[in-house]
């Protein structure tokens, strides 16, 4: 019962099979729904919200909402725009993320988002939270100020390195990863780069250790092109300037 | 008849300048530019008094007691106020140090500071007091529009200054949007 499926998104037909989301079935039809936690490899989480759509009149998140016949859905509006960035922006004041002091920088998906719904200033109040970097590892650092508990490195860690490393700790406003050791230091654990955790990160979370800022600033992944077009750096190889290992 | 020339007045509170040498990077479009408008007080000019302008650009943030008068001086002065650049928007790299308290800063600054000779910190009247924390200037005074970057690049800044004086809607190509 498969065939010949299909929902509307933003007016154009988009075929679905069983089991699909709005999110999965729009990008196999080759349309951007931005996102930040969704990740097609790992099993959606639903929890930055940025990819929030109208169906049928209703807004729902784009990657945990399965596609289903006759569901009108809303992506590309300025009402939806609005929300997203939105979002994005309490996403910025929450965290630190002081961009020209980043090595991500222009390969960030938090930023390449924001840049694809126009934020151009937080406009909220900055939270300027105290969160420590966690060095300790000889091959990665941990920048807690850049995370954005979007739990992809949770669930790679958990699902596909089988080493349930990470973890988000607390709950609301009191939310925050963890490094599951009794020291709560990556540097105890048995990370490694080779890890599929140390390639999902869609911000500068957790980055490789001797080495940054290799790519001049115009040639950057995100420096020319939107996110639209270019795809998330975790799903594109570092050859190309993602995150993915070749 | 001549039209009257728009009034501008610029200034860097916790910047670095580097905006206003993006500014300066306008090359040979700042000829075009000087026939629209007229600076009044700046960096450029040298004038120390703000006198009642169009548009106040501000790079920089928000770090001590001097920036606060100065940002509102111009709030109340220009009628349309810019913030320009990271440090203007989110505080930008200064804010770091709201990692630490303001007392810590000093004192890894002024007393354990490598090569230092007789270490105190400074005190002198005329120094302006630090703030706590440095902020952007959204959270002191209203501002009416933002042009990010890290500087933002002579492109954008072009852009946005004839979009905002041709009255047309403010919208930035997709290269020169960004935070860095």
């Amino acid at each position: 019962m498969s065939e010949d499926r299909s929902f509307t998104l933003d007016g154009r037909p988009i075929p679905f099979q069983d089991g699909q989301t709005i999110m999965v079935a729009a990008l196999a039809a080759g349309v951007y729904i931005p996102h930040l936690c969704f990740n097609p490899e790992f099993a959606p989480h639903g929890s930055c919200r940025v990819c929030l759509v109208k169906v049928n009149g209703r807004v729902q998140a784009a990657c945990t909402t399965p596609a289903a016949v006759d569901q009108t859905v809303q992506n590309e509006t300025g009402e939806l725009r609005e929300i997203r960035r939105g979002i994005l922006q309490m996403l910025f004041v929450e965290g630190n993320h002081v961009c020209p002091a980043c090595e991500k920088s222009g390969a960030c998906q938090l930023q390449a988002v924001a840049y694809y719904v126009g934020m151009l200033a937080p406009h909220y109040t900055h939270f300027y939270p105290r969160r420590p970097v966690d060095a300790s590892h000889p091959e990665a650092v941990l920048d807690f100020n850049r995370c954005i508990l979007c739990e992809l490195c949770v669930r790679a860690s958990r699902d596909v390195d089988g080493k349930n490393i990470f973890a988000v700790q607390g709950r609301g406003i009191q939310a925050h990863l963890v490094v599951n050791t009794p020291s709560g230091k990556l540097g105890a654990t048995d990370f490694s780069l080779a890890d599929k955790a140390a390639q999902v990160c869609p911000t500068g979370a957790i980055l490789t250790k001797h080495r940054g800022y290799e790519i001049p600033i115009g040639q950057r992944l995100y420096d020319r092109k939107p996110i639209s077009v270019v795809g998330d750096v975790a799903t594109l190889a570092e050859s190309k300037g993602g995150r993915r290992h070749d | 008849m001549i039209e009257p020339k728009v009034k501008i007045a610029t200034c860097s509170l916790a910047g670095c300048f580097g905006c206003h040498m993006s500014l300066l990077d306008l090359d040979e479009r700042l000829f075009d530019l000087a026939e629209r408008v007229e600076l009044d007080r700046s960096p450029l000019t040298d004038i120390k008094e703000l006198g009642n302008c169009d548009l106040g650009l501000i790079e920089g943030g928000v770090c001590n007691a001097e920036n606060v008068h100065v940002l509102m001086e111009f709030r109340t002065r220009c009628k349309i106020l810019v913030a320009i650049g990271a440090c203007a928007l989110n505080g930008g790299v200064p804010a770091m140090r709201n990692q630490y308290d303001l007392k810590e800063c000093l004192e890894e600054s002024y007393l354990r500071g490598i090569g230092l000779v007789d270490p105190q910190i400074p005190n002198d009247p005329e120094i302006p007091l630090l703030l706590n924390q440095v902020h952007p200037l959204h959270e002191v005074v209203k501002i009416d529009y933002f042009l990010p970057g890290c500087p933002p690049s002579a492109d954008a800044i072009w852009t946005f200054v004839n979009q905002l004086l041709s009255g047309q809607p403010l919208a930035l190509p997709y290269t020169q949007i960004h935070y860095d």
